[in-house]
């Protein structure tokens, strides 16, 4: 029996209230008729006896308290998914909008998904070569591995991850695809990316869903958890290595914390609400491999920093749930280093369980060891040299100084197109280091620097 | 009493109206799947539930059953070497069973009860047993031996024993009659509500160390068995890598590893690595004396407030069998963030940062069921917390660090330049203190070495005087100093390089014995008064930093294994040799 209820009982930016519901479950989807003819979807975020909170994700405008009828579709949030949903372009709900009209379903899953078991889980091994020095050698790309990108407005994530894209997995055949989620970015962003995976020749193997900045902001909340039901399907069920690119999670959060306050909850930092942290984690932690299954889902989220602040809770509550971050620096970007990796705070955790003999080669920890080091050192050099002047260096200091420029230029920087080899950026990391007297390098051992270490003479 | 039913869902907080006989802390199932909820709050006419599932279906009008007890663990054999959720469901049983997503609603018995244990009966008929005495035992793993207690509450003359053989956990093993003449059964488990901590006869003073292995926590702030150490540090500090370090290495007897709203491939890594290590001291894998707890963050929120509760029942429950526990807990900040989430739906009025009010009172609550104890059955154990403490935005000051530095005693605060220059452990030694140190100064001195504590003290001056000079150096450089200044740099690099600075993938570096930590501070000091003599003869530094011995000592973790401590006489020598001709 479908039932419809006429009108409604209160009306507060995206959320409406209706009474005298019975049977309503908690997150079900609703669609709002209007008299117009149009509908609106919506899912129910509260239940207080026969009285129920509706989020609208359409937003609100034009519905009054008369003029719509309001039908209960029994069932959570789905998605409809089937081997076609590659090459297609959704919004932010899972609706196709590239005018190739349905897709026919094979199987709908609840948006939400559930939590991987944590006995069911493969622990991430196999390394990405993405043919990005400063990545590869000191923030190594798994999969399965959620690596999320720290920018800012103006800075080239879009590249980067367009890069990393492009570089990494098209290698491996039809067993890759990516999923990409645009979350309130500009339609140049998105165009930008569809023409990149076009050039690419991989357009038929993505799906995109897009929520674009002029989109109703409450469906931002759902459009990641889409693309992820979508990814989970292509990987755990299809077995294909799967990457997902989120972007851009700083809109996702304000989206989420603009909902919360209509919904007049207490707010938690900077008014974002006390549960983003869970929230954040119901996302990312869809990233990972599964025991019995092929496929892979590995995350690239981008996330502008307000204001360039590390500190601020979406960055900050994002760091603690994610393996790692690839943190971008303006001051490597205005001096026009691409890409502007700011190595010391970038960091893989499942870094060091991927590399070495076997996977990249046996020098690759010491040496990314030695390069934070040194370089980390070659920050308190620049801190004094700022201070007294880089005349007034001691000449280790002054080799310092020098090891900083090299390093960011031929190191951290490389062309747009250009794809170093795993052993070409490893060489290049010891070249660098051989400019250090051999005292200097601590963190290796007696044996790998016999072998790699190569002063000028 | 007429049957409950939900009236108000929002988030994991059902509403039911009218009176319904449901007690405080009750646990109850919700709706027709069954989810597992606790009551949190009765009012006249409303009672509110906190569900540990997903909400996403249920219905207002489905019914909520009462089980007419507290939230409990199941305690008994099987504990070890599982991997349990929030709530003690067996993961692994649980993917069995269910596939590799965790549904709502799936009840498994938290033990297995199919399986048989040797047991052996210690009692026999005739004999008065009180609260915690132990009936029986049986070996869980090669290592553990499981001991049955009686229940705390529980206390009568045995009237019945089963021979000794082989039980399921919920067979009868001893009957016993209490004053009143009720016949009590005794089984292999039992169950305890996790919110309330198990009685003891009386609280010992702490002053045993935990030996962890790791120098700059057994060398500089040592934290005791029975103790409470919190970890503080910002993302990619090395907080969860330091405390599967300690789980590793630490010389306690049983490991509850609380993964309290962390991630899932953490826990997975755990799960595997934790197999593969053979323990030092009995040459089994690590996971014979290990119970992991993992929530994860994208588990529901409301088992990540109860895991950290079952997790330290589980530790209390083998203190009482005699054992010394340690628990890491990881992170309790994300448990403090799940009291606020939950909070926050109940409407209560917030305080700090939206933390509730109560916070401080139930980190303290959980803190003080720390301790070296008397057991009920006359047994010495203990349980140490080791808490990981997640601070926003890398800031000490915000209310989970604060209240935690106000229940702990030993405060090991994780530093982000270190990290950035993968200086690990990130410990940093200027900011972290432990207050243990004196009482524990007796066991060092009988059982180390007396000379310990004033090589300790030693290096720690030198790591402050150090310190001092760095804000000089940062100013106007190194150049300027005296030579006695430059040498104290110089041995302070030596001691945050070669000795604090720890290789936890290196195979002789990821555990270091007592002695071996002495020896290593022994000779970095004895090269330090050597130099300091040569330079007050007025020989220039450079002289002797050119001799290469500084960075020799660098390496000294890595070249001199842990069982050839008489390596490190000959580094003596090599110091003589070549400093004594600078002397003359």
């Amino acid at each position: 029996m479908i039932l419809e209820h006429i009108g409604l009982n209160q009306i507060n930016g995206s959320l409406v209230v209706l009474d005298g519901v019975k049977n309503a479950g908690y997150e079900e989807m609703i669609e709002l008729r209007l008299d117009d003819g149009t509908t609106r979807a919506g899912r129910i975020v509260k239940i207080d006896g026969e009285r129920v909170v509706i989020q609208v994700f359409e937003g609100t405008r034009g519905i009054s308290m008369k003029n719509s009828t309001t039908v209960m579709s029994g069932r959570p949030m789905e998605m409809k998914l089937s081997p076609e949903i590659l090459g297609r372009v959704f919004d932010g709900l899972g609706r196709p909008i590239d005018g190739l009209g349905d897709i026919y379903p094979e199987c709908s899953r609840d948006v939400n998904g559930s939590p991987i078991n944590p006995v069911s889980r493969v622990y991430p091994r196999n390394y990405i070569n993405t043919g990005i020095s400063s990545i590869d050698a000191l923030a190594t790309l798994i999969r399965g591995q959620k690596l999320p990108i720290f920018s800012g407005s103006g800075m080239k994530h879009n590249e980067l991850a367009v890069q990393i894209v492009r570089q990494a997995n098209v290698a491996d055949g039809d067993d890759f695809a990516i999923v990409f989620a645009a979350m309130g970015v500009k339609n140049d962003v998105a165009e930008y990316f569809r023409r990149s995976f076009e050039n690419a020749n991989v357009m038929n193997r993505v799906t995109m869903f897009l929520n674009l900045s002029n989109d109703p902001i409450i469906e931002r909340i759902i459009t990641p958890r889409c693309a992820l039901t979508a990814a989970e399907y292509l990987a755990f069920e299809l077995g294909k290595q799967i990457l997902v690119i989120l972007t851009d999670m700083t809109s996702y959060a304000e989206a989420l914390r603009e909902f919360s306050s209509s919904k007049g909850e207490i707010p938690g930092r900077k008014g974002f609400p006390g549960y983003l942290y869970s929230d954040l984690a119901s996302l990312y932690e869809r990233a990972g491999i599964i025991e019995g299954a092929k496929g892979s889902v590995t995350q690239i989220p981008i996330l502008t920093m307000p204001n360039d602040d590390i500190t601020h809770p979406i960055p900050d509550l994002t760091g603690y749930i994610t393996e790692g971050q690839i943190v971008l620096d303006r001051g490597l970007d205005y001096k026009g280093i691409y890409p502007p990796v700011s190595v010391l705070p970038s960091l893989s955790r499942l870094m060091k369980d991927g590399i070495g003999a076997g996977y990249t080669r046996d020098d690759h920890s010491m040496l990314s060891n030695q390069l934070f080091a040194s370089y980390a050192k070659v920050q308190d050099a620049k801190a004094l040299a700022s201070v007294i002047g880089e005349d007034e260096l001691s000449s280790a200091d002054k080799l310092l100084m020098e090891l900083g420029r090299e390093f960011e230029e031929k190191f951290i920087n490389q062309g747009y197109t250009e794809n170093r080899t795993i052993e070409q950026t490893l060489d290049l990391g010891w070249e660098l280091l051989s400019m250090l007297p051999k005292s200097e390098l601590d963190r290796v051992d007696e044996d790998v620097l016999e072998k790699h270490y190569k002063p000028k003479a | 009493m007429s049957e409950n039913i939900i009236y108000g869902i929002n988030g994991p907080v059902v509403t039911i109206k009218g009176e319904t006989g449901l007690s405080m802390m009750e646990m109850v199932y919700v709706g027709e799947k069954r989810l597992v909820g606790e009551v949190i709050r009765l009012d006249k006419d409303e009672t509110t539930i906190q569900v540990y599932e997903e909400t996403t279906g249920l219905k207002p009008g489905e019914p909520v059953y009462a089980t007419g007890g507290a939230m409990c663990a199941t305690l008994g054999p099987g504990i070890i070497r599982n991997i349990f959720d929030g709530i003690e469901r067996p993961l692994s049983a649980i993917a069995e069973h269910h596939g590799a997503f965790i549904a709502c609603g799936c009840s498994e018995s938290a033990l297995n009860e199919e399986k048989e244990w040797e047991v052996v009966v210690t009692v026999k008929q005739g004999d008065v047993l009180h609260g915690g005495d132990i009936y029986g035992e049986c070996p869980e793993t090669p290592v553990v031996a499981h001991r049955f207690l009686v229940p705390p509450s529980l206390e009568g003359e045995v009237v019945e024993t089963a021979p000794d053989g082989k039980y399921k956990i919920n067979d009868t093993i001893v009957k016993i009659k209490d004053k009143k003449g009720n016949v009590h059964e005794l089984t292999l488990c039992q169950r305890w509500p996790i919110r309330i901590p198990r009685p003891v006869k009386k609280r010992l003073p702490s002053q045993r160390p935990l030996i962890t292995g790791q120098r700059v926590v057994d060398t500089l702030f040592p934290v005791a068995k029975g103790g409470a150490a919190a970890i503080p540090g910002g993302f990619g500090t090395g907080k969860t890598m330091t405390q599967h370090q300690l789980a590793k290495w630490c010389d306690a007897d049983i490991i509850i590893y609380v993964g309290c709203g962390e991630r899932g491939n953490e826990m997975t890594q755990a799960l595997t690595e934790f197999g593969e290590i053979s323990d030092p001291r009995t040459g089994r894998p690590l996971t014979d004396r290990t119970v992991l707890i993992a929530n994860t963050s994208n588990m529901p929120v409301a088992a990540r407030e109860a895991s950290i509760y079952t997790g330290i029942t589980l530790a209390e429950y083998y203190r009482d069998m005699g054992y010394h526990t340690a628990i890491m807990a990881d992170s309790t900040s994300r448990w403090a963030e799940a009291l606020r989430e939950i909070s926050g739906r109940l409407e209560e009025m917030p305080a700090d940062e939206g933390f509730p009010a109560y916070l401080p009172s139930r980190l303290s609550e959980f803190y003080e069921r720390a301790g070296y104890v008397e057991s009920l059955s006359g047994n010495e154990g203990s349980i140490t917390i080791i808490g990981a403490v997640s601070p926003q935005g890398s800031d000490f000051s915000e209310p989970v660090t604060q209240n935690t530095k106000r229940f702990t005693r030993c405060f090991w605060a994780l530093d982000k330049s270190l990290a950035y220059a993968r200086h690990y452990p990130a410990i940093n030694w200027n900011t972290s203190y432990s207050e243990y140190i004196n009482d524990l100064s007796d066991w060092y001195y009988e059982n180390v070495g007396s000379e310990f504590l004033k090589y300790r003290d030693e290096i720690c001056s030198l790591l402050l005087e150090e310190s001092s000079l760095m804000e000089i150096v940062k100013l106007i450089g190194a150049d300027v100093l005296p030579d006695d200044q430059k040498l104290i740099i110089e041995v302070a690099r030596v001691i945050r390089v070669g000795f604090l600075q720890q290789n936890a993938f290196h195979k002789e570096d990821t555990y270091v014995p007592l002695q071996k930590q002495m020896k290593m501070m022994e000779v970095i000091l004895y090269l330090y008064h050597k130099c300091r003599d040569v330079v007050a003869k007025q020989v220039p530094i450079s002289k002797i930093t050119g001799l290469g011995l500084f960075d020799k000592l660098v390496k000294v973790k890595y070249d001199v294994p842990n069982n050839a401590l008489e390596m490190f006489d000959d580094y003596k020598r090599d110091i003589d040799k070549a400093l004594d001709p600078l002397l003359r």
